[in-house]
């Protein structure tokens, strides 16, 4: 795998992100040196271990589907300028 | 004056909760940027409140909470412009909780943008460490613990740590600094980083302090999938304790002076903790936090742009001006970690090296109650040295606090002396739901006199 600017670019598209020319050139050197740190772990003895999602082993937890009190259209609203008739107002989609 | 007593003046009517909120509310004002918000009407509105009704554990306490928790209607932007103007329409459950036993909440701490950082210098507003203004006060709960160390009234920090954003801004600001068991405080409204590995808890001037936050704030939450359903274990008595010898690979004076706190101790090696822990904690934490990340997008909260272009555009558009450079490279990072191809190269592997150091801690419990390293390898480092560090370098600095929060362990730092003036903390780990040890031999050393 070759980390270059090209990989990048794919990688922040993926990500929502249009990055500069600048901070792609910034962005390969640092990031190729943190890849290396990180590939100390290719050493770790771990082909017999299962991975540890949580820290702590956790139980699914259910709940009766039932009706309760949330947040009013007025509350969930109250935190964007995109609204129109007590619905969000988005970008269009094509 | 700790808590304890400051609440039972409270109680007692010997001591005036506003005349203290007017006084603490002032000292927020003048920190060296401590706060990202000050909730001065609110406060002294619930300090009049609690003047004639000081009832609850924490009767009249004010409460500093790090900016990446909801207080309702309260700007909560996790330190980001992302989230600049945001005002939840709820309260995170701590914040409940608090509220219930007579806190007093006095405003929002500054931080790193969402937690990304050891310093608290990847934000608008730098908090200053109250030792010497040109140091950093650590991070990311940089402003909780400044502001512990400035304040001169009675007052708890509620902070929050991923790889250890509690006890590295403790040790650097010489004060404790509470990290609990993973799902033992609900996450309930906190500003996710990475969800398996956030974990709310305590920044105060005092050992118990420290713990009587913690014992407001734990607890099963419905609200919280990953909320624990045991209690704290009652055992508190502290046989035997280990020192980490490769954490000691420090300077020698931090050595020494963490060394100078304890008696009767083993040294002990946990290899694959010192080789892999760095490595493993910031794949995790990149992976989870680039997911965490994708929900910002200028619609339903947080900034936003006029609406332009199809949803690729604007979302694009958003999020590529108001995330921060650090905020972009972990996102680069962590979406890179995740894609397929590389996904079992560097997600799955972390997943199972965090087995292997959980494995390795266990294997020690089974011997020692507590083990001790420094907090922090170093002192607060001047702003000038830290704007010299490369990025891997900078995550290089949590080597000695990644452990414990990668296995989602307890652990406490306190104070252990001065270097050059500036603080350096010694760190206590204990097995899961162990926290009455810490407080126990926490407490021991806190009580040594120097």
């Amino acid at each position: 795998m070759k980390l270059d600017k090209e990989l990048i670019e794919k990688v922040a598209k993926n990500a929502r992100l249009k990055l500069t020319e600048k901070e792609i050139k910034n962005l390969v050197p640092e990031i190729k040196e943190i890849l290396d740190l990180f590939s100390a772990m290719d050493k770790a003895p771990v082909s017999k271990l299962q991975p540890s999602f949580q820290p702590l082993e956790i139980k699914n937890v259910t709940r009766e589907d039932e009706a309760k009190d949330c947040l009013s259209q007025k509350e969930a609203l109250q935190n964007t300028k995109h609204k129109q008739d007590g619905y969000f107002k988005g970008p269009r989609a094509i | 004056m700790n808590l304890t007593k400051y609440i039972d003046g409270v109680k007692s009517g010997k001591i005036s909760v506003v005349k203290t909120v007017e006084k603490i509310l002032n000292e927020a004002k003048n920190s060296p940027n401590h706060f990202a918000a000050i909730t001065k009407q609110y406060a002294l509105e619930r300090a009049e409140f609690l003047e004639k009704k000081p009832e609850g554990r924490l009767a009249g306490v004010s409460i500093s909470v790090k900016d990446c928790i909801c207080v309702k209607n309260v700007e909560s932007a996790a330190g980001s412009e992302i989230l600049k103007d945001y005002r939840p329409p709820f309260n995170a459950t701590v914040i409940e909780k608090l509220e219930a036993e007579g806190a007093i909440i006095i405003g929002k701490t500054t931080q790193d943008e969402f937690g990304f950082g050891s310093f608290s210098v990847n934000t608008k507003k730098i908090p200053k460490n109250p030792l010497d203004n040109l140091r950093s006060c650590g991070g990311s709960s940089g402003g909780a613990a400044g502001f512990t160390a400035f304040t001169t009234q009675p007052h708890l920090a509620i902070g929050e740590s991923t790889g250890g954003s509690i006890a590295n801004p403790a040790s650097f600001c010489g004060v404790v600094g509470l990290t609990p068991t993973y799902g033992l405080v609900s996450r309930y409204g906190l500003i996710d980083y990475a969800n398996s590995l956030d974990k709310i808890g305590t920044i105060a001037k005092s050992v118990n302090d420290a713990f009587l936050g913690l014992h407001v704030m734990a607890g099963h939450d419905k609200k919280d999938s990953t909320s624990l359903q045991q209690e704290i274990e009652k055992e508190k008595k502290v046989k035997k304790i280990a020192v980490i010898k490769e954490s000691l690979d420090v300077d020698k004076e931090i050595k020494d002076l963490v060394l100078s706190k304890i008696r009767d101790y083993d040294l002990i090696s946990l290899p694959s903790i010192k080789k892999y822990s760095l490595q493993a904690y910031y794949l995790i934490a990149l992976a989870e936090s680039s997911t965490n990340l994708a929900r910002y997008c200028g619609l339903r909260y947080g900034a936003s742009e006029a609406l332009k272009g199809n949803f690729d555009q604007y979302f694009t558009e958003v999020r590529s001006k108001f995330f921060s450079q650090e905020a972009k490279r972990r996102i680069i990072l962590g979406t890179f970690a995740r894609m397929s191809g590389f996904r079992d190269a560097y997600y799955l592997k972390a997943m199972k090296v965090r087995t292997l150091i959980i494995n390795e801690y266990q294997k020690a419990f089974k011997k020692y109650d507590i083990l001790v390293s420094p907090t922090m390898p170093i002192i607060a480092p001047k702003f000038s040295e830290i704007s010299k560090l490369t990025p891997a370098e900078n995550y290089m600095m949590d080597i000695l606090t990644v452990g414990p929060n990668l296995a989602g362990l307890p652990h406490l730092s306190i104070n252990a002396g001065f270097k050059n003036k500036m603080p350096v903390g010694i760190m206590l780990t204990s097995n899961y739901l162990h926290e009455n040890k810490l407080q126990y031999l926490g407490g021991e050393i806190e009580n040594q006199k120097v």
